[in-house]
């Protein structure tokens, strides 16, 4: 029960883009065409969901023993940025196919707030490492559904007259105000 | 380029959120009030001077394979400054800014500026550059904070201009995008007449 609770909490309740703010860079910058943006939802899956597990354990087992909580920060990043380029370098020599889907992406995910934010709010929720990775998880498949719903609409939205001054990001922008209205509408379903 | 002009290219001409889109996260996160924007403003503006200044001086030492990893651990080391800072002197700010501090890590702005700027130029002109850089995000996040503070609880830097709350949505999420994005337009409605 738990742990449905997480799921949908996150995915729909208080989802990591339209909520929370977090990866709001790749959710305006790669939101052009459907295709790039399963793409980046799928690079992001794999790693926030492997990060968030290397960050608990070092947290927990290698932070915390030696009161080093202060560097946490520091820590993280390079954690996140050593793991994005290990993928990389694994995806290439095993899966070629997956590495052409996701290769492009990878570089961009260091830089996503999602990740280390993700990675941050496991530690200071105090779950313990299943939970945390279900959180990491679903958040993850939350922020890709929301790419995915919001290509499909910006895909639209490239055919239709919008005045010159709004044409671009000020329009996506509007529109992700209101895909956000949207999902304001799940508030209050998870206590 | 003069000083002048590096210090004062962040504010319009090419200001970090309105005109490059960078850091909008931090941008729309922390902008339900006109205070947090401020805060969240300055406390980006210390770690982007700062981290622009060691750059500058250690570039010639850092082989430039390794630059990017070298420059986020310069970062992230100012971050968790500040992150100890506020907690110890501002605590309530501290507390409503929250997750977004540790953020300001990946911050495209700050990274960004390193690479392009401070590892390429002198100590004083790449402190200039952050200093009019920082100051130019404060300024965007302070008058998009501005703005939703005053649409959603008629209040500015917390004084009360009427009584009661107004359009509680602007405080909220999908206000952050909606006053963003309109204040987007604007800037490159002047930007293309002037």
């Amino acid at each position: 029960m738990e742990y449905f609770v997480i799921i949908i909490g996150s995915i729909f309740v208080s989802n990591i883009v339209l909520t929370q703010f977090l990866g709001i860079c790749p959710f305006i910058g790669v939101s052009n065409k459907l295709s790039t943006s399963v793409g980046m939802g799928g690079a992001v899956i794999f790693v926030l969901t492997l990060a968030t597990m290397v960050t608990w354990i070092i947290q927990y087992y290698v932070l915390n023993p030696f009161g080093l909580e202060f560097m946490q920060t520091i820590v993280f990043i390079l954690v996140i940025a050593a793991l994005v380029q290990m993928v990389e370098i694994i995806l290439k020599k095993v899966s070629p196919p997956l590495y052409q889907a996701l290769g492009v992406f990878l570089p961009l995910i260091t830089t996503n707030c999602a990740v280390l934010g993700v990675a941050i709010l496991t530690i200071q929720k105090h779950f313990n490492l299943l939970e945390g990775v279900t959180f990491a998880a679903s958040n993850a498949i939350g922020f890709t559904m929301a790419l995915v719903i919001f290509s499909g609409i910006r895909e639209h939205l490239d055919l239709m007259e919008v005045p010159k001054g709004m044409r671009g990001v000020p329009i996506a922008l509007v529109t992700a105000g209101i895909l956000a209205l949207a999902f304001m509408g799940f508030t209050g379903m998870v206590k | 380029m003069g000083q002048m002009q590096n210090f004062t290219k962040g504010f319009i001409r090419e200001n970090p959120v309105f005109v490059l889109l960078l850091g909008l996260c931090p941008t729309l996160g922390t902008t339900s009030s006109a205070v947090n924007g401020l805060g969240m403003g300055l406390a980006t503006t210390f770690v982007l001077v700062m981290s622009n200044m060691v750059i500058s001086m250690v570039k010639n030492f850092i082989p430039d394979k390794v630059r990017i990893p070298s420059f986020i651990v310069i970062i992230a080391s100012f971050v968790t400054v500040v992150q100890l800072t506020m907690q110890a002197y501002v605590p309530s700010l501290y507390e409503s800014l929250g997750l977004f501090i540790p953020l300001i890590v990946v911050n495209c702005i700050v990274l960004g500026r390193a690479e392009a700027f401070a590892s390429k130029n002198s100590v004083g002109s790449s402190i200039i550059d952050g200093l009019g850089m920082g100051l130019g995000f404060a300024f965007a996040l302070t008058l998009l904070g501005s703005a939703r503070e005053l649409l959603g609880s008629s209040a500015i830097f917390g004084f009360n201009l009427a009584k009661g709350d107004l359009m509680l949505v602007f405080i909220l999420a999908p206000g952050g995008f909606i006053v963003l994005g309109y204040l987007i337009a604007l800037i490159n409605k002047l930007n293309k007449s002037s």
